[in-house]
């Protein structure tokens, strides 16, 4: 075994229970005596209950072998505190979601408890995910496990550190312009954004409809492949998601990248890049291209219109999302207000942060009558283009290789009083939402600083299978998936 | 100066689904406040809108009987705006691509016959309901989520009465659709005016205003009526109509400003993220096509012409589904259709309405209004005696014929019976014997009364006028 036991993966600590070599409730105490140890540091985790998580690993541990059905059983998943679990607090990171708890499970949840998982904590995020660092929460900023001077990225940066300390085996995170695939590259993690229809949203607590997806963020691509496999797939409580047939991602992931097309964006690939980070993946290429894939350059026409575009469609939904917030139903209320629409004012001026407010006033704005045709409407059409680039490249390509991030982790504070700075952290990843596409990130380097560098590489719709593939490959031929940060070796942890 | 009025209408009408628009939840009238909710209508973060194919169905079904298009292509779009008894802050409606486009509705203003075009059918989910106390105020949120489709008409409307007459022709093609139960009073069917006034002989629009809140036909026509002489007082006075949305105070009879143009909302439409596209497949349009309904204005062309009914007595008994099923029941094998349409619109109508019943609630059936009838044609009964007879068909629900048997109603229509009344009234009235033999005609029907008395009214009065005028 191990040495250090919870830098176990998913699949070998499910190995372990199959074969009973542990029990459910080995795996929660060992994580819960990591967090103990590490989250005074990072602060990945807004709330978790032990109690409960332990009673759960008990029951389960109770059930005897041959009545234990899926693949997930007696596993700790960690959640990000935007997906709504029945009887836990769930609030955004934000103040107006105080006290709320949801009466019911979001379908990735029943999903995930149907595999025998155990829903652990809500981990730190953005306010209402709106953010690329993680210190727009209300509830203090998550740091970065490779140096705690950093951010872990966002606006999924609680789920990211969280897995990357150890605190967590592995988590769900939500991606609407990068939210996951960033902070997974930023703190060394693999992230995946399914195909937007892949992952049911009933239950996410909607930022961008349109954008918004549910996935993993993990140590490795094999267990982004297994929790993939179990939140994946057609919802009727979802109307936009897709009857699609599940392919087996764990046993197609294997099978190798040779004679797969991959395209390069030029794009992608322009002055001002982090020459750290231009390095590794040109050195990802050559690994890859070891493999047996075949590497051409291809043309994304539109991706410099892609940060606008999202910033429109992106804030004119969340302004639409977040309206219900009134203080009328649920949550934060002011306490003193001198009439209905004060009541609006106050409560909405109290509970919001300042990112969110912004957003929703540049929402308000772009659909206000006299503007929707100018900006809506048009950011809209952009958006097709940006699909329509993508459909062209896929004619000829497998899949597309980019930077996820065009920097490394930045410091605390950096970038949080230039929002069009911190907007243009997004700027690798937000097209493949406008796109609808799946899109993975996995560790694929380090800077001299030691700071983990992301690998994106992204797919055809509904084409999850080969971008695992690739992502799977690149992982056996390499080593960085493997490193940790110091802040997890420091201490150890008994088993 | 002379003005036209130029109104045009809104109405929403519920439909007649057993689920919500968006979610399962019941639709029943009358539950107790918020037991009817479940986190998707009350818009709980996280959850998400599925459309009930049902309703989508039944607005296809409402455009098709009105010669609506149906829309290729169509979409839900959200309508942002706070209120307290709006869950998510946004309705979900339609906006530039409804259900249906187009359409008419046909309509009857004393005999002359009008088509008042739609603009639109489009489908959106209501609101919850304001229930305010002495202190403070609560929401019930089981109206929240229930399926309306609204139906937008073109400004062709010109008369109060043409906006009542509009709405009666609307409601009764939705009741013989089966889409809504159109109660008024449990809110199913609702209704916005715009009204205005132009020169006559001019094209352009005046200013219109908004009336909201109209529910009741009668309603609808009072407030228009006061808003034209409100707004004809106001351009004779030299004065101009500014644009604006007026609620309807039902108490003092007259319209009140809501808000201004000015203060008017900002919707801030824009396509709802979490529904797809509808596209209804053509086969499907097709097969409702096929199986709709006849509609009223053609079965009262139908009635007119298979039952000899006149277009007034066919319009009264088309108006509504029920009664045109309950009468065609029998028309189908009654000898005489015309008389059965006749007991039913007079005195089985009149019994109904004093004891606040419905067709479908009727204690006397369609058989045994046609056995009536045939009793009266037989010549069995009079028609005076046949109005004692249905009294008791609608009291006590027996068959006339047990009726007139077990009352002894039957008419005295025997010759030989009769002879010897007639002879004995004769001999009592010599003086109105003496009026008749000397030309006052008239006498006789005094006589006829006389025998009438003595047989208590059962004598056929036909006969007795025969056999009196053969006696004198």
């Amino acid at each position: 075994m191990n040495s250090n036991p919870t830098d176990l993966t998913l699949h070998e600590w499910s190995d372990l229970i199959q074969k009973r070599e542990v029990s459910s409730t080995d795996v929660v105490r060992s994580l819960l005596a990591r967090i103990q140890e590490k989250e005074s540091k990072i602060h990945a985790y807004i709330r978790f209950d032990e109690k409960a998580a332990l009673e759960k690993a008990g029951h389960l541990d109770n059930i005897p072998t041959e009545s234990r059905k899926g693949i997930l059983w007696g596993l700790p998943i960690s959640n990000k505190d935007i997906i709504c679990v029945k009887g836990v607090e769930t609030t955004c990171a934000s103040k107006i979601l105080s006290g709320y708890i949801p009466p019911y499970n979001a379908t990735v949840v029943e999903k995930l408890n149907g595999a025998g998982a155990i829903l652990f904590g809500n981990t730190n995020m953005d306010e209402f995910a709106m953010g690329s660092s993680t210190e727009t929460s209300a509830y203090g900023v998550t740091r970065n496990p490779w140096d705690l001077e950093r951010i872990p990225g966002g606006s999924s940066g609680g789920s990211a550190a969280a897995v990357a300390a150890g605190e967590a085996i592995a988590a769900l995170g939500t991606d609407t312009g990068g939210s996951i695939r960033q902070p997974a590259a930023l703190s060394g993690c693999v992230g995946l954004k399914p195909t937007y229809g892949r992952v049911s949203r009933y239950g996410l607590i909607a930022f961008a409809s349109s954008l918004d997806q549910i996935g993993p963020i993990t140590q490795d691509v094999e267990d982004t492949a297994l929790i993939l496999q179990v939140i994946a797939g057609h919802d009727p409580k979802d109307s936009t998601s897709l009857d699609i047939p599940v392919p087996d991602y764990r046993s197609t992931m294997k099978k190798g990248v040779k004679g797969l097309k991959i395209g390069l964006p030029k794009e992608y690939f322009i002055e001002g890049m982090d020459v750290e980070v231009k390095q590794s993946i040109d050195d990802a290429v050559k690994v890859l291209s070891g493999l047996g894939a075949e590497f051409v350059s291809c043309q994304l026409p539109h991706t410099n219109y892609a940060v606008a575009t999202y910033y429109i469609l992106a804030t004119a939904q969340a302004s639409s999302n977040l309206a219900r917030y009134d203080g009328v139903q649920y949550g934060f209320r002011a306490k003193q207000f001198s009439s209905l629409v004060d009541l609006y004012f106050q409560t909405r001026g109290e509970g919001f942060g300042e990112e969110v407010k912004r957003r929703i006033i540049l929402g308000t704005y772009a659909l206000s009558s006299g503007y929707y045709d100018a900006y809506y409407l048009k950011a809209q059409k952009v958006r097709t283009l940006i699909k329509n680039d993508f459909d062209k490249v896929f004619d000829h390509c497998d899949a597309v290789l980019t930077p996820t991030s065009p920097s490394c982790a930045f410091k605390i504070g950096e970038k949080m009083n230039d929002p069009l700075k911190m907007y243009l952290s997004d700027i690798f990843t937000i097209s493949a939402n406008l796109a609808g596409i799946p899109g993975i990130s996995i560790p694929c380097g380090f800077s001299k600083e030691g700071l983990p560098i992301g690998l994106q590489i992204l797919g055809k719709h509904f084409d999850e299978a080969t971008i695992l593939k690739v992502a799977y490959a690149f992982e056996q031929a390499t080593e960085f998936h493997k490193k940790r940060p110091d802040v997890r070796r420091a201490e150890g942890s008994k088993l | 100066m002379l003005y036209e009025t130029v109104i045009g209408l809104e109405v929403h009408v519920q439909l007649k689904t057993a689920s919500k628009l968006f979610c399962g939840c019941s639709t029943q009238f009358g539950a107790l406040p918020n037991t009817q909710v479940c986190p998707v209508c009350l818009g709980f973060p996280g959850t998400l809108p599925v459309l009930n194919e049902k309703a989508l169905t039944y607005a296809v079904m409402t455009g098709l009987a009105l010669g609506s298009e149906i829309a290729k292509e169509s979409k839900f779009d959200r309508k942002n705006y706070f209120y307290p008894d709006l869950p998510k802050a946004y309705q979900i409606s339609q906006y530039d691509k409804p259900i249906c486009v187009g359409g008419e509705v046909p309509v009857d203003i004393d005999g002359i016959k009008k088509s008042i075009r739609l603009t639109r059918i489009h489908l959106e989910e209501d609101a919850g309901k304001l229930v305010h106390f002495t202190r403070d105020s609560g929401v019930d949120y089981n109206r929240g989520g229930v399926p309306l489709v609204e139906i937008v008409s073109e400004p062709d409307l010109r008369s109060p009465k043409e906006a009542y007459e509009y709405l009666r022709s609307l409601k009764s093609i939705l009741e013989y659709l089966d889409v809504s139960d159109c109660n008024m009073e449990e809110g199913s069917l609702r209704c916005d005016a715009n009204v205005s006034l132009r020169p006559v002989g001019t094209e352009a629009f005046g200013t219109k205003a908004e009336i909201k809140n109209l529910n009741s036909f009668r309603n609808v026509e009072k407030a228009i009526i006061y808003e034209i002489e409100r707004q004809k007082k106001i351009l004779e006075d030299g004065g101009r109509i500014i644009q604006e949305t007026r609620l309807w105070d039902q108490d003092q009879s007259l319209t009140r400003s809501m808000r201004s143009k000015e203060e008017a909302h900002d919707y801030r439409y824009f396509p709802e993220p979490d529904l797809v596209a509808i596209s209804i497949p053509l086969e499907k349009i097709e097969f409702l096509k096929k199986n709709l309904p006849e509609l009223p204005h053609i079965r009262c062309d139908r009635f007119m012409k298979e039952y000899g009914l006149s277009q007034y007595d066919a319009e009264v008994l088309t108006a509504e589904k029920n009664l045109a099923d309950f009468f065609e029941k029998g028309a189908h094998c009654s000898k005489n259709a015309k008389a059965l349409g006749n007991w039913i619109m007079g005195d089985l109508m009149r019994e109904l309405k004093l004891k606040n019943l419905n067709i479908s609630q009727s204690p006397v059936s369609v058989d045994a209004l046609i056995e009536l009838v045939e009793l009266i044609e037989v010549g069995k009964i009079s028609g005076k005696m046949a109005k004692d007879v249905f009294m008791n068909m609608f009291g006590e629900g027996q068959s006339p014929k047990d009726i007139v048997q077990s009352k002894g109603l039957s008419q005295l229509s025997d010759a030989s019976e009769l002879e010897s009344v007639v002879k004995k009234v004769i001999q009592e009235n010599p003086k109105s014997v003496e009026d008749y033999r000397s030309g006052k005609k008239n006498a006789i029907t005094y006589l006829v009364g006389q025998v009438m008395k003595v047989t208590k009214g059962r004598a056929n009065p036909k006969l007795v006028n025969e056999l009196l005028e053969k006696e004198l």
